[in-house]
């Protein structure tokens, strides 16, 4: 039987190669990890929605999907923040820089970020969750006047588990960003930001809830809890977008790991509305 | 639409000239009163009359495993597709199995078209032929009964002949090369073709209404009927691989001796299995077996009818037939739907 090696990017599957440029251990098990593809037309000219993934492959271990920690805005670098949880990431974390992987994508929706644009901005991320929600932090950033105001709520256990601390915490000194960061504890004894769980954040901001758009990310005591808040603020349900994670095997709406009710995280996720998930059951 | 008459003794002679254009597949028995498609080894070890194959169609498109690339760490990720050159002519499929690959195309093509199933596809002819239904057919409810497309070539049972119905160029091609055995139809033979037809609406025993299912779905997706479900259902996932319509696969890395190289395969899933929805970090959205048997006509009676506009299911039978449990798909949705005759699910058993 005759084989024949089909065009590259006609193949939906066909991972890309990509070097490891840089490693930073941000958070125990939470690393950043900076990619470029070898094909410097690919590295050039890859882009993406604040809140696409791409399908990570680690050499004999198999793919995972991993949102995008990285801004459209800052092309050539691609950067994931790699939980290291699985059988693939725990193989990524044994690779040193200048490693090769296999990387496809972007892929699902992402953020509206046309209808969000003209808006005040509110971003709140628990634990892991900054991870998607950074894209969308400095596109806004990178894009300021497109935004009205921005505020930034990340609550974290401990300063030692905040992803992208340092970066966040030179944010604070920014005019045009209210950047609200706490720990539920401070076991440093340096922290200087705030203490407490992420809702009391809210007690610190001025929201405008017809005129903004808010973006949550977090593990599911977080959607509950800023739910409420953000419901107690008047929020339409279709004014709050979520990110959310499921099994993805393909990312390209096949395999059917990633259904939620009649959705497609893969492709009508990861992003969704308040409104879409009251909509569909088991999704958070 | 070209219709023409085949003789029933022409037949052999028929599938001889159908070897010119490929491999000839059909069902053949298989021990205990089951069948599978196969290449057929002599025409008299086909079984036109047969009810249904254990394992649908889609074997051929979307193979139980099969292998997506070979990777090194050299050369990267190579995608093996194969090629256009091997046909396969299946022979006597029913027309729910041809729906169900008009359903899967559904599926594989879009935004990001699956080259290996429809490489596949393209290499495989399809004749199909009409079919009695049994009891735990009811293909007629899911409107599959009969299909107007998505073959090359439909025979239609008249008694001593087939109708022959062509679908495509390459059906055409089947005709003309078999020369003098195709012959005119003549009107007695549509007569007859309608008497069979109209007979055969009547044969169906089994009816399931699903017309206003997907409302009652979602109300009740609470209901205690899936927690019976979940308390019978083994997980064992042999309703979907008999499935012609379950598409779900999971991808897995194979390495070679080397270590440095190998082989990235697909393999048939199912949503049973208590894997399919576990994350990384070990949270399960579907943890017990109630919420996976829920998933499973959830998705196909009502997640499918929103993202492609009919359910996932074209009314085969494969399901109630494989299940070790005695799970019968037809009875679960007359239970939802408040219809059920009888105790479910004990009363199935006898009904075997």
């Amino acid at each position: 039987m005759s084989m024949a090696l089909y065009a590259k990017e006609k193949n939906p599957y066909q991972p890309h190669l990509a070097r490891i440029v840089r490693i930073h251990p941000m958070v125990k098990d939470n690393y950043l990890f900076q990619f470029r593809f070898l094909e410097e037309e690919l590295a050039k000219g890859f882009t993406h929605r604040p809140g696409q993934f791409v399908m990570l492959s680690v050499l004999g271990t198999g793919e995972a999907p991993i949102s995008i920690s990285s801004s459209p805005t800052r092309p050539g670098i691609i950067e994931l923040c790699v939980r290291r949880v699985g059988r693939v990431t725990d193989a990524l974390y044994r690779l040193q820089h200048n490693d090769l992987v296999g990387i496809r994508g972007p892929y699902g929706n992402g953020f509206p970020v046309e209808e969000m644009e003209g808006n005040h901005l509110l971003i709140v991320a628990g634990g892991l969750g900054m991870a998607p929600l950074r894209s969308l932090l400095w596109y806004a950033l990178d894009h300021r006047s497109r935004f009205q105001d921005i505020i930034l709520m990340y609550g974290a256990k401990s300063p030692a588990e905040m992803l992208f601390r340092e970066e966040l915490v030179s944010l604070t000194n920014r005019h045009d960003l209210s950047c609200l960061l706490t720990v539920d504890r401070d076991d440093t004894g340096t922290w200087k930001q705030h203490v407490g769980l992420l809702p009391s954040l809210f007690d610190h901001a001025t929201i405008d809830a017809a005129h903004t758009y808010a973006a949550v990310c977090g593990p599911p005591v977080v959607f509950k809890y800023v739910l409420e808040k953000l419901l107690e603020r008047g929020f339409s349900k279709d004014r709050i977008l979520m990110s959310l994670e499921r099994r993805m095997k393909c990312g390209v709406g096949k395999c059917g790991h990633c259904s939620v009710g009649y959705k497609y995280t893969c492709i009508h996720g990861p992003i969704y509305t308040y409104w879409d998930a009251i909509n569909m059951p088991e999704i958070i | 639409m070209k219709y023409l008459k085949l003789p029933k003794e022409k037949m052999d002679f028929f599938t001889f000239i159908l070897h010119k254009f490929g491999e000839v597949h059909a069902p053949l028995k298989r021990g205990d009163g089951q069948f599978a498609f196969g290449k057929v080894p002599t025409w008299s070890e086909v079984a036109l009359d047969y009810n249904r194959t254990i394992l649908p169609p889609k074997k051929y498109f979307l193979r139980p495993v099969d292998t997506m690339f070979r990777f090194s760490q050299e050369r990267g990720y190579e995608p093996i597709i194969e090629d256009g050159e091997r046909r396969i002519i299946l022979f006597g499929v029913h027309s729910c199995d041809i729906y169900s690959l008009k359903i899967l195309d559904l599926v594989f093509a879009g935004k990001y078209v699956d080259n290996y199933y429809f490489t596949r596809r393209r290499q495989v002819g399809i004749i199909g032929i009409d079919c009695t239904p049994d009891e735990h057919c009811f293909c007629h409810s899911m409107r599959a009964d009969s299909v107007s497309d998505g073959f090359d070539l439909f025979l239609s049972d008249l008694g001593d002949s087939y109708l022959a119905l062509v679908g495509t160029s390459l059906g055409d091609d089947l005709v003309l090369a078999a020369g003098p055995l195709f012959q005119e139809v003549t009107r007695s033979d549509i007569l007859e073709y309608k008497r069979r037809s109209n007979e055969r609406r009547k044969a169906f025993k089994l009816e399931v209404e699903l017309r206003d299912f997907a409302g009652i779905m979602e109300m009740e997706y609470g209901s205690s009927t899936w927690q019976e479900l979940g308390e019978k259902c083994l997980s064992c996932g042999s309703c979907s691989m008999v499935c012609p319509t379950c598409y779900c696969y999971d991808v897995f890395d194979e390495l070679n001796l080397d270590l440095l190289s190998g082989q990235r395969k697909r393999m048939w899933d199912s949503c049973l299995r208590r894997e399919h929805a576990l994350v990384a970090g070990g949270e399960n959205f579907r943890e017990h077996r109630s919420d996976r048997v829920k998933f499973r006509y959830y998705h196909k009676q009502r997640g499918f009818v929103a993202e492609y506009g009919r359910p996932s299911c074209v009314g085969c039978g494969r399901c109630i037939v494989a299940c070790p449990a005695q799970i019968d798909i037809v009875k679960v949705i007359e239970k939802i739907r408040g219809e059920e005759s009888g105790n479910y699910p004990v009363e199935h058993g006898a009904v075997r």
